[in-house]
């Protein structure tokens, strides 16, 4: 079972494929399919954490996340949220 | 991997009936319709951060917004914040006039390279010198993506564009104006710093430093500046999956990510505020 999912709102996509990167688990795929716009869209997989790091990326705002209640996946605590940038560069001014 | 994927498709149609809580919205309520920004831009995942701030902040209704011309001209027509377009790199000027007036008022600018470091280079440039306590968000993709791609003031060395198509040569064409590094030497600047949104950490990093931009001219520490590096695929002549790479190998090179500038009495933003 997974411990988060999505609502994909396939219709607003326009193909850049730029969650498919950035997703950690690697549980989104393209469509071979297209929309209305004739652009492929993300498909879920099992595996979702719920981390929103789609939804950060996305830039047509397809995707709406959600986390399950109680997860029923095992995994180290905080590894749900997308890794945290490096501190930056304090300073250089 | 070590195992194949499982290629099970998780129906995503509609929310789960029970047992989940939403984490993430598709888009800020403050945003009212929908952009035309082509497939892979990253100037929409900045306007959903800038305003998921004004909202975090609870500055909402004192906000007020001042555009300058690009494709993220566009927003104005969807953004439930006070708004003023004005002339193409004059943003920082206005901005100046209304923050004068009205000192109550939280006011912001989104301007691209092409409004801030061509066309508007001496506006930004005195208002930051004269320490307005105004933030400046500058999207910047090296090309004047609303007209086609052609090459602006911060495009970087090599960067090919609609002018020029060997890419950028500095005997030819100059070097690019590293504009938030100059603004961070000024006196009267509070705030500057660079982030780039083709990548999660970057999107949170992004966040993290317009929050403590806005904070900082709350605090009434002078002009704030957030330079955030955006994909342009299409004026990159770039397929989208490839816009972040891109902007690693060129843009995130010329322009070094991280705090330029810090908060008087401040340390590092990281951790000041981003996704709950």
């Amino acid at each position: 079972m997974a411990s988060g999912t999505l609502v994909i709102d396939v219709e607003r996509c326009k193909g850049c494929e730029l969650c498919v990167a950035a997703c950690p688990p690697g549980v989104l795929t393209m469509s071979v399919e297209v929309n209305a716009m004739g652009y492929p869209y993300p498909r879920l997989h099992p595996g979702c954490t719920g981390c929103t790091a789609c939804q950060l990326v996305c830039p047509d705002y397809v995707f709406e996340v959600y986390r399950a209640d109680r997860d029923t996946t095992r995994r180290p605590a905080g590894a749900a949220a997308p890794t945290a940038p490096a501190e930056p560069p304090g300073g250089a001014g | 991997m070590t195992t194949s994927p499982d290629l099970t498709i998780v129906p995503t149609e509609r929310a789960p009936e029970s047992g989940h809580r939403k984490v993430a919205d598709f888009q800020p309520s403050l945003l009212l319709g929908e952009h035309s920004m082509c497939s892979g831009c990253g100037e929409p995942v900045v306007l959903r951060i800038l305003l998921e701030t004004l909202q975090e902040l609870g500055i909402v209704e004192r906000s007020i917004g001042v555009v300058g011309h690009g494709c993220y001209g566009g927003f104005v027509t969807i953004m439930d914040v006070d708004v003023l377009q004005c002339l193409h790199g004059r943003a920082p000027s206005c901005a100046t006039g209304i923050k004068r007036m009205r000192p109550d008022t939280a006011v912001f600018t989104i301007q691209g390279d092409g409004d801030m470091v061509s066309e508007g280079l001496q506006e930004v440039l005195h208002t930051a010198a004269r320490g307005e306590n105004v933030t400046a968000i500058l999207l910047n993709n090296g090309v004047f993506g609303d007209t086609g791609g052609q090459q602006t003031a911060a495009t970087v060395l090599g960067q090919r564009t609609k002018t020029s198509v060997e890419g950028r040569d500095p005997r030819t064409h100059g070097y690019p104006i590293p504009i938030a590094d100059i603004i961070a030497r000024l006196d009267g600047v509070g705030f500057v710093a660079r982030a780039a949104v083709g990548t999660p950490g970057g999107v949170l990093q992004a966040k993290r430093m317009i929050r403590a931009a806005f904070e900082s001219q709350l605090a009434g520490e002078g002009f704030s500046l957030v330079e955030v590096l955006t994909m342009c695929p299409t004026g990159w002549f770039i397929s989208a999956p490839q816009g972040p790479g891109y902007m690693t190998e060129s843009l995130e090179q010329a322009y070094p990510l991280g705090e330029l500038r810090p908060r008087p009495g401040a340390g590092a933003v990281a951790g000041a505020g981003g996704k709950e």
